[in-house]
């Protein structure tokens, strides 16, 4: 028998998470077949702005690779459904397609809502939904010089702060008197408009724009206000509300909530054989504008169609976002009840608590600039948790403590940690005593944290206590010679002022040391004092590779890779290595950290090769050690046509800022000189892209092992700013990081991720600013080029013969030809040479 | 046997190794702590037969010393040649004695 054919219309957010539910329930139920009307299959609208950073759609994707071939879902891309015929159970499309089904999925979404406003349709007006929208208003920005976004609710401030990435003088015109009426106060309103200007944004409330004229000043067009004040713009971008889009259901008879949306009930069925999900469905006549509630209908459904039974509930509309760099949370009723209030205008903190006339459980609270406490606060309010005697001790600052947190043992496992993938804490808790103990792991086994990834500090909180439940308690001590982490390591040789591994195993470690705990304090001591890495107290420290300044190959041989900042060589340099490579016989390879290294020296002519090198203007790349290994550049707007900032200039810059300073792990940078992004920027520690007003920052790329896009941490910067986060990020990265953790798994490692992060380097959360600053200033200035250093220290080159009572080299370092050059000898393939000792 | 005269124990930094030749024989020298004791193993490491151990770290577990090969980790323990990953590997160790701060060694 055929399988029932199921038609989902719509591939937007919460469509996509439907079919992911269902096919995860039973893959083999239904036919389905899924129209798309967008060019392209489901994205993460939630983080559609990230497209002007990083202009992949790819990268929004929120489709596993090879899912709808897995799963045999036929899905029309490009392809809208235009009539449906309720009495044939078919389905029309506009490429004239007629589509039979036994259940239908409506997973329309909504549409963004124009006032009706004479000059709407004017071609300078956009709204801000789709990829295609950014699209459209990104060409526009690129010949235009202020931009007006029409309405000061969530998403219109989210698509001001991207028309001022974009480099326009922006403007929000908001018709009501403060800003995002429907989830703050009128004071945390007012606290936001301040700090909105005060980035340079300007705000105007109580506006009721009349009309959008082409214009005579020097912008394109102007729009006139209900109070006869005019405003000069460019262009113009809509974001006042959005509608559920229930075009197709109302033309086909099936019921519309009161104020719009497809009506269902608590199984998300309009009739029997028709369901609604996500932003188009109207249940008891709410619609809800987030994704959360859309994924809970969605499960419901998938249910529904498997047989299982479950209900829709209705949903918590909180949420915690952040607007043009501000903090803003909104948890439950903001209006009425009693009050708790804390205002700091100085810092621009405001937070409110309403509370019930008992001052008994949290109803909703409103904080602005400091949402620290907004998991705590949600919980509370979720589950009607008893407040403490004193509730305002939840808002009040601690004098620099951290606020006591509300811990997650109050919280009932019933309680909905994960809200995207609806997450308890009892599941959380499960997770972990199967086996699962770390984020990730948590992460992959029950999807919590994977949407928006506002519930992983709760989540770790969760993991944490049930580790420490279970007698597990995360152990970072370094090794079996100190129970300190790395972090605490470095600070107590920093404020001992501790030179040598022996001073700091005596004063705080137990036996002898070992592979693990050498090279790590060998790396503090490096990261604290920068001194040379080779005086004899420190070499015992050392891994081979620092030892001979080179790494060390699978035959004992070594490799010689000079710094090339920014990847620029001259041509006479290029000869100097040509002639060098072609003395010793060494293997020559562009390496993949774009320079050039020489495989195959012996060690013992490892001194002359470096200071042939050397005479010819060469330094030592690092590349055997924890520290900076390149710079990887673009040519630039120096050639290249797309290129708007030099970009080499600036990764020669940054290479020869850095270059030697150890760190936990190695350290890798990427300066591209435009958005096409052809240095991998991305994909490196730290990297930067230019834009028209300056650079863009990202934090934590990764390839290797486990490849990570950076997070964007700051944007347009000037060069002046550029160099000093990094210059902080870097030493507060040195300071912090686990032993050998790169910069990527320590950013996820930070509670509060990259938020945190810009917290401590933008804001100075910490206080530390100064500190760091002052700190890689030191180590800057202690710089020397090891190699050199070396060469003028008869002691440590007496490390480079082979053996210590003859001057043989090594007989086992053989090589055959390949291709035009040598590689080493398999064992089977040597020669017995025996070599003869000669008495010293 | 006879004992062949190497290099002065200072030659040696403490908590480090060196390659000597012995007899024709490629042997590291280890010299775990500031102390006098001096080990002496077979230079190549087993797994991959390159003359590398000398350039190992060397790392002390329960109150013995061992060596961590440079290329791939594997340890072995320096009185005795055991390795700690693989029951079945030993290395051949040599005799080694301190006169007059000069180390000899033993081959065999
Ligand atoms: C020589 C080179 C390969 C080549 O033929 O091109 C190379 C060789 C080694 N890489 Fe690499 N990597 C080289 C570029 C890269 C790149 C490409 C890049 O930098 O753009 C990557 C990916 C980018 C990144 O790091 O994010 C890379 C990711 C790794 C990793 C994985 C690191 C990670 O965090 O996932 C390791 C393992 C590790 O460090 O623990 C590694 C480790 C190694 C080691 C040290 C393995 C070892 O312990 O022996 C190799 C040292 C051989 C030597 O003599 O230098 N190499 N390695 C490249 C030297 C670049 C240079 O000029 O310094
Ligand atoms: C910039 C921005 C930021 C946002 N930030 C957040 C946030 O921080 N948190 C949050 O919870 N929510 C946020 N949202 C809202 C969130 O994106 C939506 O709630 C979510 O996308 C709703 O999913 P959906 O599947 O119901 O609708 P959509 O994602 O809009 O998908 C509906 C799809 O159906 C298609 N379609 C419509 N009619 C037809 C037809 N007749 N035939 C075929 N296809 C059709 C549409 O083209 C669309 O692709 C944001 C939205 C935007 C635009
Ligand atoms: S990819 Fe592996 S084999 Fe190749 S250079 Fe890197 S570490 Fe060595
Ligand atoms: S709440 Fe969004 S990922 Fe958990």
């Amino acid at each position: 028998m055929a399988k029932p054919a199921l038609l989902v219309i719509g591939n937007g957010m919460v469509g996509q998470r439907f079919l992911e539910e269902l096919v995860e329930r039973d893959a083999h139920r239904y036919q389905i077949t899924v129209l798309c009307e967008e060019p392209r299959a489901a994205y993460d609208r939630v983080h559609l702005s990230s497209y002007f950073s990083h202009h992949t759609a790819e990268e929004l994707s929120l489709v596993k690779e090879g899912f709808f071939e897995k799963y045999g879902i036929n899905l029309l891309i490009g392809e809208r459904a235009i009539t449906i015929n309720q009495a044939e159970k078919v389905v029309h499309s506009s490429k004239g397609r007629t589509l039979d089904y036994d259940k239908l999925v409506f997973a329309t979404g909504a549409y963004p809502w124009i006032p009706p406003i004479e000059g709407r349709q004017n071609k300078d007006c956009f709204v801000y939904r789709t990829i295609e929208d950014l699209n459209a208003i990104e060409a526009s920005a690129k010949h235009s010089k202020i931009g007006v976004v029409v309405g000061g609710g969530l998403l219109g401030l989210e698509a001001a702060g991207a028309l001022k990435a974009l480099g326009l003088e922006t403007h929000v015109v908001e018709f009501a008197p403060v800003l995002m009426a429907e989830q703050l106060d009128q004071q945390g309103g007012e606290l936001l408009r301040q700090k909105i200007e005060s980035m340079g944004v300007a705000v105007h409330t109580s506006k009721n724009t009349s009309l959008i004229c082409p214009s005579d000043s020097d912008c394109r067009n102007e729009m006139r206000f209900a109070d006869g004040s005019v405003l000069a713009t460019d262009i113009v971008v809509f974001s006042t509300g959005i509608r559920p889009q229930d075009k197709l259901a109302r033309q086909a008879g099936l019921a519309i909530g009161q104020r719009g949306g497809i009506a269902i009930n608590d199984q998300c069925q309009v009739t029997d054989d028709i369901y609604a999900i996500g932003e188009c469905a109207s249940w008891q006549d709410q619609f809800f504008g987030l994704v959360a509630p859309g994924y809970a209908m969605a499960r419901v459904v998938a249910d529904d169609l498997t047989g299982k039974s479950n209900a829709f509930a209705g949903a918590d509309m909180s949420a915690k976002l952040k607007l043009l760099g501000v903090e803003v949370g909104s948890i439950g009723q903001t209006q009425g009840g009693q009050s708790y209030v804390y205002l700091n205008e100085k810092a621009g903190i405001y937070k409110r608590l309403i509370v019930d006339p008992q001052s008994n459980t949290l109803l909703g609270a409103v904080l602005v600039g400091d949402t620290s406490s907004y998991g705590d606060l949600l919980q509370l309010a979720l589950n009607a948790i008893a407040l403490p005697q004193d509730p305002q001790g939840l808002i009040m600052p601690t004098g620099g403590e951290p606020a006591p947190a509300l811990g997650p043992d109050a919280l009932p496992a019933s309680a909905v940690l994960c809200s995207c993938f609806d997450v308890t804490k009892g599941q959380i808790q499960q997770a972990v005593g199967e086996g699962y103990h770390t984020i990730g792991d948590i992460k992959a086994h029950t999807k919590a944290g994977t949407g928006c990834g506002g519930c992983i500090p709760l989540i770790t909180q969760v993991l944490n206590s049930e580790l420490a439940a279970q007698g597990l308690e995360v152990n970072n001590h370094l090794c079996a010679h100190f129970e300190y982490s790395r972090q605490e390591l470095f600070h107590l040789i920093q404020v001992d002022g501790l030179k040598s591994f022996n001073a700091v195993l005596s004063k705080y470690g137990q036996g002898g040391g070992c592979e693990v705990c050498k090279p790590a304090i060998g790396s503090i001591l490096a990261s604290c004092w920068n001194d040379y890495v080779l005086t004899e107290q420190n070499v015992g420290l050392q891994d081979t590779n620092d030892v001979f300044l080179g790494n060390m190959q699978k035959d004992g041989s070594y490799s010689v890779i000079p710094r090339m900042p920014g990847g620029e060589v001259t041509p006479v340099a290029l000869a100097a290595l040509a002639n060098l490579a072609d003395q010793y016989g060494l293997y020559t390879k562009v390496t993949g950290a774009q320079r050039i290294g020489l495989f195959g020296a012996q060690k013992q002519d490892l001194p002359d090769i470096w200071q042939q090198l050397i005479g010819a203007g060469f330094e030592t790349g690092h590349a055997y050690a924890k520290s900076l290994r390149m710079v990887k550049t673009c040519v630039g707007s120096t050639w290249c046509r797309f290129g708007v900032q030099d970009s080499v200039g600036l990764g020669v810059q940054l290479e020869h800022r850095y270059k030697g300073i150890r760190a936990p792990h190695k350290l890798k940078l990427g300066v591209s000189g435009c958005t096409r992004e052809c240095a991998e920027a991305q994909g490196k520690d730290i990297g930067v892209i230019a834009t028209d007003a300056g650079w863009n920052l990202f934090v934590g790329g990764n390839g290797g092992m486990k490849p990570r896009h950076g997070d964007l941490f700051a944007t347009d910067l000037d060069t002046d700013t550029l160099l000093r986060y990094i210059d902080r990020i870097l030493m507060f990265y040195i300071r912090t990081a686990d032993k050998l953790q790169r910069m990527a798994p320590w950013l996820e490692s930070l509670d509060g991720g990259v938020a945190y992060l810009q917290a401590v380097i933008i804001d100075d959360k910490l206080g530390l600013v100064d500190m760091l600053e002052r700190q890689i200033d030191d180590l800057r200035e202690a710089y020397q080029c090891e190699w050199q250093t070396t060469l003028s220290n008869e002691q440590a080159l007496a490390r480079f013969k082979h053996f210590i009572n003859s001057d043989e080299p090594d007989p086992l370092l053989q090589f055959v030809p390949e291709r035009e050059q040598k590689r080493p000898a398999k064992p089977s393939e040597r020669e017995d040479i025996i070599a003869t000792t000669e008495v010293c | 046997m006879t004992w062949q005269a190497i290099c002065d124990l200072e030659q040696i930094i403490p908590g480090t190794g060196v390659c000597a030749l012995v007899n024709g024989q490629q042997v590291a020298l280890f010299r775990p702590c500031a102390n006098g004791e001096v080990f002496a193993l077979s230079n190549i490491d087993p797994f991959a037969q390159a003359s590398v151990l000398s350039r190992g770290l060397i790392g002390e577990q329960e109150g013995a010393w061992y060596v961590a090969s440079p290329l791939k980790k594997q340890r072995f323990l320096l009185a005795t040649g055991q390795c700690l990953e693989d029951d079945s590997v030993q290395l051949p160790v040599f005799k080694t004695k301190v006169e007059d701060q000069t180390i000899f060694a033993q081959s065999n």
